[in-house]
């Protein structure tokens, strides 16, 4: 395979390739060889060494002499005032002061398709106060001690976690004791919906799902029922006295002389509906090549996470995901943590997602009962120079799908508005053929929270 | 929240007797009560206090990981509060013979409470009274003014640790005849010193024509003294009024400055705000000596619930039961701080070398090892000497006098270190230091410090308001400071600046996984001024 792309490097570079760019996919190539294998789980100080600086002001009596545990808030708790708070900040921003609420801090996902994202609505009470974080050099880092051991000995070691622009260590950073508040990814979409005002959808397009009934009165009986139909047995009854002979002249109906058979009365009885709700598939496609390492990948994780939200707000919790990944070859994953976690490396060649995803909606017939959303994150950076693979593909695309999103997270290099996927994406035309079917959006690469919901209304409204 | 039963009461009452035998001293009455989990998630963020006023972010989860004790260093789970008569909290199910150990630790603290010099501010009332009646100020400005309390609230919280605590308890303590006027502090400490620049000589010639004023004509004669300083420095009056010295204004409070000085506030249709920043400053006040003598105060309390419960008599059987539970709150981490740990050995320590003489100058001149530690004069004042030590100190100069040496080697203490050894992927820990100095550095430079900001009327030009920040090798947080100028600039009506340090690293470790063990690059500092005017932020190089 390494050779396949390596003579593929040669062909590109016969047709003109800038020095620079070679030099990018050549570094690409090199990691072609490496696992997407999942990073191990972030090590946490454990032992007697997690209280390696912790502040002498975190123990109080009530924890340490009772041996308790802190109590924790329950999620239900905070539903109730979610809506509140959110007005509040509303209100706030009318009376010209910043929000001050954060929904949507994201905590990674576990192992299993739970659907689960922990969000906690949170706030900040700003101070003027020391920053401990910045010190003079040689001065941070330290912690009391006690027991054997000469200056400068080592007394015990801790795996760290993966080093080095690992998505695993980006989003979702500070899991464990500060995310009580556990809420569905539901609750998060539907606090987006409200604190950023996302666009409700309005074409809910195809409704095709059998899940739910409801009751209603719809089923018509002959002869005893709940509620007479009026009309149907008017018409029963002028349909039996015409084959009776009873009605000689259309022109001047009399109805006393109407002969009225029990049979005739039309009734409406109770009974089970079926209700049509609309249904929604969501791909989501991330570029995972090596040149995706670092704060590009958080971007976009975090980017789909709030959109899966969202869209599952908005559909009644009635989306379905799918995941793909792709350097070279594209490949599904089964689950959000895999698709977060999985590790960088190898080349990138955008096409291969796109063909996955016509593969998977063909071989499944999605397109008639799903509205189908595409989600895709890259860097922008393509071996397929024109996009001529991954054009003709995308056009597939976008022959069922309801919206398909293109967020590019540009690297700090580089001028602005040069990657691939941009170029050849507004060549084709198809951004402005087709501008209620296909978005893009482009941010930098240290965009904040504010700037990727920003992103999601351009992808989606 | 309920009371104890009597049963549990009277335990408390026999360990009173008890405590009091043994030297502590505290009031009779005291009020304990049983708190659930439910409890405890509605008081811990009100500090415990149970009466304290109603604020929206109280019931919200609340962001903590950058500088979590830098901005509230109260921890929410403390279990006893200092008001009158003192509350404290427990369990409904803890067995008699912990309830007893819980007992004497619960008494020393408060022993701590009313007889630390520190805590002099909150003798005089209840907070907990005091908190409901401002609680009851806030329901009803609410009810006026609605969600404008809360802002002004917040804006007010936002400054809170910039209050005077050090200040406010000096002058608790200078006696009314050692005052001076401020014309004669201004005469002797600036005009003479820095405006007239003049000789050693001829100062002290001033100050012993001073005192042969006073001696001569008693109460007139400052009056005199003034009279012939006039011929010799006509334009004496002119600069005193010019200074600014005759009003002392609280400059290092910055809640006492708004609430004495801003016309925004001083307006009639603002003048209610006054009483929310009334009621935040004294709430901070309130809490600003308990932050202070953390160590001190779980070290007191240790030491005294291992030597009174050891002596009871109630209590046979359960030493093993008691040894587990205490050394689980006072064995010292082999990596990490905890103050049970470190405060309870130190006043140990301290006792013992008081015992033996040795905190004078004697031992301390003396090099020799071995006569070190046989020193010992036979004095055994060493109860007495803690018992001065719990009454006039704080964190800060319990750990600077007292932490030495010889404490160091006694319990094995050493700074640990951390760094990343990248070969191997791993985070090592290593014995940093084994001297008391670095060990003491550590120390006090985890201790609550909040920053010292003070206003500047002279550079405050229009109306403006001007605030330096004293550099003390740390930068404030920078993603804080729009934010809370913004609340300044709201209460004092008027454009704010903030003249601080900024930290420019010459090169930022690349590495994401480093961020634990700070860069080691060079740091150079940076004076900034911010400004914030019309809700607009810039900021610009001094």
């Amino acid at each position: 395979m390494r050779d396949d792309l390596l003579t593929y490097l040669e062909e590109l570079k016969a047709r003109g390739l800038s020095p620079e760019r070679e030099a990018r996919l050549r570094a690409e190539l090199a990691t072609a060889e490496e696992e997407h294998g999942l990073p191990p789980a972030a090590a946490q100080p454990q032992g007697e060494f997690a209280r390696f600086g912790r502040s002498i002001y975190a123990a109080g009596d009530l924890l340490v002499l009772r041996q308790a545990v802190a109590p924790q808030l329950s999620s239900a708790g905070l539903s109730k005032s979610l809506d509140e708070l959110l007005e509040r900040d509303r209100q706030r921003e009318q009376d010209g002061f910043p929000r001050k609420i954060q929904v949507g801090k994201l905590v990674k996902p576990g192992r299993g398709r739970s659907g689960k994202v922990v969000v906690v609505p949170a706030t900040v009470e700003e101070k003027l106060f020391h920053d401990p974080t910045v010190r003079p050099p040689g001065e941070g880092g330290a912690s009391g001690g006690t027991g054997e051991g000469e200056e400068g000995e080592v007394i015990g070691e801790q795996p760290v976690r993966e080093e080095g622009g690992e998505p695993g260590s980006g989003p979702g950073q500070g899991e464990g004791e500060n995310h009580e508040l556990e809420s569905s990814a539901y609750d998060l979409g539907k606090s987006l919906a409200e604190k950023f005002q996302l666009p409700n959808l309005k074409d809910k397009g195809k409704k095709r799902s059998f899940t739910r009934y409801t009751y209603d009165l719809t089923d018509k009986n002959r002869g005893f029922g709940q509620v007479l139909d009026k009309k149907a047995t008017l018409r029963k009854i002028v349909e039996t006295n015409i084959a009776l002979g009873n009605l000689p002249d259309v022109a001047a109906i009399d109805p006393t002389r109407f002969l009225i058979a029990p049979h005739d009365k039309i009734y409406r009885v109770l009974s089970q509906e079926k209700d049509y709700e609309p249904q929604a598939m969501l791909f989501f496609l991330r570029d995972y090549s090596g040149s995706m390492a670092g704060k590009v990948t958080d971007l976009i994780v975090s980017q789909h996470v709030l959109i899966y939200s969202w869209l599952l707000y908005q559909y009644g919790g009635q989306a379905e995901t799918r995941f793909i990944l792709h350097d070279t070859e594209a490949k599904e994953v089964p689950d959000f943590y895999t698709y977060y976690n999985s590790r960088v490396a190898g080349g990138t060649q955008v096409y291969s997602a796109y063909q996955l995803v016509n593969e998977i909606v063909a071989r499944e017939s999605l397109a008639k009962d799903y509205n189908i959303y595409v989600f895709q994150g890259t860097d922008g950076d393509d071996w397929d120079e024109g996009g001529e693979k991954a054009l003709p593909e995308l056009g597939k695309i976008l022959t069922y799908a309801n919206r398909v999103g293109v967020t590019i997270a540009e690297h700090g290099q580089g001028e602005s508005g040069g990657t691939q996927v941009e170029r050849y994406l507004k060549g084709s035309g198809l951004l402005k053929d087709k501008p209620e079917l296909l978005r893009m959006d482009i941010m930098a690469e240290d965009a904040d929270e504010p700037r990727l919901i920003e992103g999601i209304k351009k992808l989606i409204s | 929240m309920e009371l104890i039963n009597q049963h549990t009461k009277r335990i408390m009452e026999g360990c009173k007797e008890r405590a009091r035998a043994a030297g502590l001293s505290f009031t009779d009455e005291s009020l304990e009560y049983v708190v659930t989990n439910r409890d405890l998630l509605e008081l811990s963020p009100k500090v415990m206090i149970p009466t304290l006023y109603d604020y929206w972010v109280h019931d919200v989860e609340v962001l903590r990981e950058k500088g979590k004790y830098e901005l509230y260093p109260h921890n929410p789970y403390e279990t006893v509060i200092n008001t009158r008569p003192p509350i404290s909290f427990y369990n409904d199910n803890n067995p008699d013979w912990l309830n007893v150990m819980i007992f004497y630790h619960v008494l020393a603290h408060i022993d701590f409470f009313q007889n630390n010099l520190y805590f002099r501010h909150t003798w005089d009332y209840d907070f907990t009274g005091q908190a409901l009646s401002d609680k009851r100020v806030i329901a009803k400005l609410r009810a006026e003014k609605g969600r404008w309390v809360d802002y002004v609230i917040e804006f007010a919280r936002g400054i809170d640790n910039l209050v005077d605590f050090h200040g406010d308890l000096a002058d608790l303590f200078v006696p009314p005849e050692t005052e001076c006027s401020s014309r004669l502090d201004y005469y002797f400490d600036v005009f003479l010193q820095a405006e007239k620049k003049v000789s050693v000589s001829d100062y002290i010639k001033e100050v012993s024509r001073y005192n042969e004023c006073l001696k001569a004509f008693g109460e007139q004669g400052e009056k005199t003294f003034f009279a012939e300083a006039e011929l010799h420095y006509p334009e004496l009056e002119a600069h005193f009024a010019r200074s600014g010295a005759a009003q002392p204004a609280k400059r290092r409070d910055l809640l006492r400055y708004l609430l004495d000085n801003s016309e925004f506030l001083a307006r009639d249709e603002n003048i209610w705000m006054r009483a929310i920043l009334e009621i935040v400053r004294s709430t901070s006040l309130f809490f600003q000596p308990q932050i202070r003598t953390k160590i001190m105060n779980e070290g007191w309390a240790s030491y005294w619930h291992e030597r009174l419960f050891l002596q009871d008599d109630r209590i046979k059987g359960h030493e093993v039961d008691f040894a587990r539970v205490h050394a689980g709150v006072t064995s010292l981490p082999r990596v990490g701080m905890n103050p049970y740990a470190l405060g309870m050995r130190l006043f140990s320590h301290i006792e013992e070398q008081a015992d033996k003489g040795r905190h004078s100058f004697a031992f301390q001149r003396i090099q020799d090892a071995d006569r070190r530690t046989q020193f010992d004069t036979g004095t055994a004042a060493g109860r007495d000497f803690i018992f001065t030590v719990r009454e006039n100190l704080c964190d800060y100069l319990f750990l600077k006098d007292y932490l030495d040496q010889d404490f160091m080697e006694r319990h094995k203490l050493f700074v640990a270190g951390k760094r990343l050894d990248r070969q191997r992927q791993v985070w090592q820990y290593y014995v940093k230091s084994r001297k008391a100095g670095d060990y003491r550095q550590m120390m006090l430079g985890s201790l609550y410090h909040p920053p010292v900001i003070s206003v500047d009327p002279a550079k405050g030009i229009e109306g403006s308001l001007y605030l330096t920040h004293a550099f003390e090798g740390k930068q404030l947080v920078r993603e804080y400071v729009a934010n809370t100028l913004l609340g300044i600039e709201y209460l004092w009506g008027s454009p704010v600046y903030l003249e601080t340090s900024e930290a420019e690293v010459a090169a930022a470790a690349s590495s994401a996984a480093g961020q634990e063990e700070p860069p080691e690059a060079e740091i150079s500092w940076q004076r900034v001024l911010y400004s914030m005017n019309g809700k607009v932020l810039s900021k610009k190089k001094v």
